[in-house]
């Protein structure tokens, strides 16, 4: 997997993110949807699989039975912050991306989360 | 397969139609080619709710009939077309322009007629009945140029005549022969406190008057003179002295009638000779003609079960074995309910009674001599306790020890001590205008009809003359709790509160942010149903800036971005116009901004113009472009008010009678940016021509000669429901402040994403009620509720120009964080001179060029 080796990217400052709003950055060509809850941000594809656009930064934030959700904009799918994983449909999830804070600089690592953790 | 059978029915009334409804489900079609003869000029139609003729019901939307249901294979309908003679030998029926048909079955459905006393001068112009369609449209054309109109009868229906008349808005009199009023269904008390309440309603009650003869008028069309000695100048004449049977078919071919009228049937509804049927009106059974509908709709049941079900088995058939006659009805507001014997016939019947002369209520109960059973009943000017005493009466349910506890007001507030549904057996009759028993009613709601909106729909119950609405809530709720469900509304797993209580708590506890009311009220962290559902609330009770810093995290993106997000993520724009009024200056900006932006552009269902495909970076300039010119944001994205439509109205129409124009714009510029529960729309028609289609709309507006008449609650969309009228002949001043009223009730009381149709629809006491709050102030709130209205009217902003003036806001219009450019996937293609998105195999096609 060449993925794995791939560096951070900074896409912008923590003060950028305000909390249970989403944003979407550009990282080498992928759309990516940025959210900050409680000093934490999480990272997921921007790409909404059921509609086939572009919009999942533009969902609402909130929690459902404890897991930590966006609803997808368009036909209001949940997606789990940390994992990506589709709440209506388990064999759909996107991809969950790691996130760095460092001086308050927002940082994202296009390695998918299950690859770092290995 | 055998030759089909010919069923031939005379008589395409409501009985007449609603047996071949049941007869087609129950698969008669297979066995019977139908063909059915009816002397109208159009289908069955609703004649009990006939009246709605007069507020506005057309003639299409009374018909019983649902689409394509003459239209299938094995049903012939010929209309306007009566059989005068039958031919038993030969089995054939014949028709007024000569035709014949041959029969193996018959079925008489004719009806009846209203009874026109023989008095000279019955038949001079201006003397009308009440039966059909064409009788009303008569009496509103005489009405035109009428100022008095009395009404001979002074039961039923002629109270109910008597009401039409006076919205008509002629001086209204009722003449009736007894001493009493409505002398069948109620006794003297009962009679008594009616007069009392009419009266007071302006319509003037002659009772124990016998008219001799109707001659040429004193400053009038007629003069009814009567035994005494007087008088009565009027210009319309109104007989509704009861019905007959139309039984003139059956009289000729020698079939066995009654002593005083009505074709002779069995318990199998047969009538004399075994080919032929009788059911509804103009049959008599056990010496009895039934007036009512129910009683008639039992007898097409047990026809079909004779011609179809019981035809192959050896069980024995259904059988009609008599109706019951109890009645409730609402006569010119007045509440009237006759319960059994109402006249306490029963031999050693007891009776115990209630005067309020204060309230006006008027209350009778009849018991059996031992004290075990209800017998009957009269309820006049409150019959809330209809439902209960007739259940007990019909299913032999234990009164309480002092029975007359089932009429006594409680002292301390409470409900009066009715039995509870669950007492009733799953047998027990609940609607009997569709005999639909509790058991029917607890299989659709296991079925899965949550709501009243459901329930009736599945079940019929309840759309009859509605006596038994209460009830079938009753059972709804009941059996809600039983299956579990609880009845509580909790919007999602965030809050135990329905939308109604968290509205309560928000404007009570004064909050004023989502993180307040959660904290209160809530657990959690919210989620995408209750941040905008409370976003929504804080709007319409404090209407700050939606996109201010506490409240921008509870916006659907389409709030957020102030826009409606289109399926490939851009965005539409909607300027309001108002009324649907645009200056050609106005027109072009829309042209030139839709041009320069390269923007599809359509004109919407609702007046106005819509431009798509936006990016969400290109919002700002677009918008800056609009506002500059004049527009507002137009809310199309919003749970609040959308359009008001107009027609051109008086200012140009021949037809128009008041300025629609003027006052949709005026009532558009009031309410626009109201935040409610669902969306609001609204129309404004300049005449009863009805170009702006206001009774499809939450909030009609139909101008009249005197005055705005003003609908409520009407809806397009996924379940059409035509709006009720709900006030006549309003100044401008009056209509505002009514509109003002109940948008605040709703927005007080609805359910999230509950158009005013449904909430209409499962509000308790329905229309009734509404008018009681709204007009009457019954809960002491309007004053409440023109105030909150007057303060979000006060606190209005187009969020597009407020948001325009805010550097930092601007700052979230763009597609990337940390990139200028464009979302990639958003790729347009050309269609008719305009875009539209790209659709997967186009977007895939393009990349690869
Ligand atoms: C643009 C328009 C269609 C058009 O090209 O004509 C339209 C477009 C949409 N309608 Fe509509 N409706 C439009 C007139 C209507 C009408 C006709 C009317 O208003 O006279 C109706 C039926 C009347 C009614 O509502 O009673 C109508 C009944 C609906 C419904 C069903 C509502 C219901 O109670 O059954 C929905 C769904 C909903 O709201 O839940 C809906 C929802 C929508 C949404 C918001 C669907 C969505 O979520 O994307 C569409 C997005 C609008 C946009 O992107 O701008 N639209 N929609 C019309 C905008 C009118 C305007 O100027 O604001
Ligand atoms: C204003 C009004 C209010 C009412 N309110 C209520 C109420 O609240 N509750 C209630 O239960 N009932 C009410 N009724 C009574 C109810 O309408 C009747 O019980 C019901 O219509 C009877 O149905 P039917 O089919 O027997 O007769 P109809 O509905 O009268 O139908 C008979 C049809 O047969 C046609 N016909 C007759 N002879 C021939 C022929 N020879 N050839 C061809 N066609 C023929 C007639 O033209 C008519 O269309 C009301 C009636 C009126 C007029
Ligand atoms: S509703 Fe009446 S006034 Fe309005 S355009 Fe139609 S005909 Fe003219
Ligand atoms: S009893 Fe008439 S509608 Fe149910």
């Amino acid at each position: 997997m060449t993925q794995a080796n791939k560096g951070w990217t900074t896409v912008c400052s923590e003060g950028d993110l305000i909390p249970n709003l989403g944003v979407c950055a550009l990282v080498e060509g992928v759309q990516i949807a940025l959210f900050k809850v409680d000093d934490q941000v999480y990272a997921l594809d921007n790409h909404d699989p059921f509609s086939q656009a572009n919009v999942i930064s533009r969902g609402l934030v909130g929690d459902l039975e404890g897991k930590l959700v966006v609803a997808s904009p368009i036909y209001k799918q949940h997606f789990e912050l940390s994992t990506g994983q589709c709440l209506e449909d388990e064999t759909v999830s996107l991809n969950a991306y790691p996130v760095e804070v460092v001086d308050q600089k927002v940082q994202v690592s296009l390695a998918s989360a299950t690859v770092e953790a290995a | 397969m055998s030759r089909k059978e010919t069923l031939v029915v005379v008589g395409n009334g409501m009985v007449g139609h609603r047996f071949l409804e049941k007869l087609v489900d129950a698969g008669g079609l297979e066995r019977y080619d139908v063909v059915v003869y009816g002397e109208e000029v159009r289908p069955a139609y609703d004649r009990v709710h006939l009246s709605e003729f007069f507020s506005g019901r057309s003639a299409e939307e009374l018909s019983m009939v649902s689409e394509g249901f003459y239209d299938q294979d094995g049903i012939t309908l010929i209309l306007d077309e009566a059989i005068t003679s039958i031919d038993r030998e030969s089995c054939e029926v014949h028709s007024a322009s000569g035709n014949t048909k041959k029969y193996d079955q018959l079925v008489l459905a004719t009806g009846s007629y209203p009874f026109v006393p023989p008095v000279p001068g019955h038949d001079r112009d201006n003397c009308f009945v009440y039966r059909t369609i064409e009788d009303l449209e008569a009496i509103k054309e005489a009405a035109r140029d009428s100022k008095v109109g009395a009404v001979v009868g002074g039961g039923l229906l002629g109270l109910e005549a008597a009401k039409a008349l006076k919205d008509l808005g002629l001086e209204t009199h009722v003449v009736e022969f007894a001493p009493r009023l409505m002398a069948v269904q109620v006794d003297d008390g009962g009679g008594a406190m009616l007069r009392r309440k009419i009266e007071g309603l302006g319509v003037s009650i002659h009772t124990g008057k016998n008219t001799q003869q109707i001659v040429d008028g004193e400053g009038a069309v007629h003069q009814m003179q009567f035994a005494d000695g007087e008088q009565l100048n009027t210009d319309i004449v109104l007989f509704s002295a009861g019905i007959r049977p139309r039984d003139e078919l059956a009289k000729s071919t020698g079939l066995e009638l009654g002593e005083r009228g009505g074709v002779v049937i069995n318990n199998d509804c047969r009538t004399s000779d075994q080919r032929i049927f009788a059911i509804g009106e103009c049959a008599l059974w056990s010496g009895r003609i039934f007036g009512l509908v129910a009683p008639g709709y039992q007898m097409g049941q047990v026809v079909v079960d004779q011609l179809v079900a019981d035809k192959d088995s050896a069980q024995s058939s259904s059988q009609f074995t008599g109706a019951d006659m109890s009645t409730k009805l609402k006569l010119m507001g007045v509440d009237v309910a006759s319960i059994g014997d109402a006249h306490g016939n029963t031999e050693g019947s007891l009776s115990y009674q209630l005067i309020d002369e204060e309230k006006e209520v008027y209350k009778k109960l009849v018991v059996s001599k031992n004290k075990k059973k209800v017998l009957g009943a009269v309820l006049v000017g409150d019959a809330e306790e209809y439902g209960t005493l007739l259940q007990m009466m019909l299913n032999d349910i234990r009164p309480p020890e002092n029975p007359a506890e089932l009429i006594l007001p409680q002292t301390d507030g409470s409900a009066s001590s009715g039995l509870g549904v669950a007492a009733l057996p799953e047998t027990a009759q609940i609607c009997s205008c569709y005999d639909v028993s509790k058991g029917d009613l607890v299989n659709a709601v296991a079925g899965g009809c949550m709501d009243m909106g459901a329930l009736k729909a599945e079940t019929s119950a309840g759309t009859g003359c509605g006596g038994c609405t209460a009830l079938v809530k009753q059972v709804l709720d009941h059996e809600l709790t039983e299956l579990g469900v609880e009845v509580k509304k909790d919007i999602c797993e965030h809050f135990p509160h329905s939308r109604q209580e968290l509205y309560h708590l928000v404007r009570v506890g004064e909050l004023k942010s989502f993180n307040e009311v959660l904290e209160k009220h809530g657990k959690g962290r919210g989620c995408d149903i209750c941040k905008p559902t409370i976003g929504s609330v804080l709007a319409s009770c404090w209407n700050e800036y939606v996109l201010n810093d506490q409240h921008a995290q509870l916006q659907d993106t389409n709030d957020y971005f102030l826009g409606n997000m289109q399926k490939d993520g851009t965005y539409s724009i909607v300027p309001r116009v108002p009324g649907g009024e645009i200056t050609p200056d106005k027109l072009i900006t829309i042209g030139e901004v839709g041009r320069d932006y390269n923007l599809y552009t359509k004109i919407t269902g609702g007046q106005r113009i819509d431009l798509f495909g936006a990016r969400v970076e290109q919002l700002p300039d677009i918008w800056k472009r609009l506002v500059d010119a004049g527009f507002e944001t137009g809310h199309a994205y919003g749970k609040s008010l959308r359009t008001v439509k107009s027609c051109v109205g008086s200012t140009w129409c021949r037809y128009g009678v008041l300025d629609s124009v003027s006052m949709a714009i005026a009532v558009e510029n009031r309410y626009r940016g109201v935040r409610s529960p669902h969306k609001i729309k609204m129309a404004v028609s300049g005449c009863t021509r009805e170009c702006a289609e206001a009774q499809s709309k939450d909030v009609g507006v139909i101008a009249t000669e005197k005055g705005w008449n003003l609908y409520l609650c009407g809806n397009g969309g996924m379940k059409p429901r035509h709006a009720d009228l709900f006030a006549t002949e309003l100044d401008d001043e009056t209509l505002v402040k009514y509109i003002d009223r109940f948008l605040m009730f709703y927005i007080r009381t609805a359910d999230r994403l509950q158009r005013t149709s449904v909430w209409m629809e499962n509000l308790e006491g329905g229309l009734d009620y509404l008018r009681e709050v709204i007009i009457e102030d019954s809960l002491g709130i309007c004053q409440e509720l023109e105030d909150e209205m007057t303060y979000l009217v006060g606190t209005y902003q187009c969020e597009w120009k407020t948001t325009l003036s805010d550097p930092e806001k601007l700052k979230r219009f763009n597609h990337f964080i940390n990139s200028d450019e464009s979302d990639s996937n958003v790729v347009f293609v050309s269609e008719r001179d305009q875009i539209r998105p790209a659709t997967n195999d186009e977007k895939i096609t393009l990349k690869q060029l």
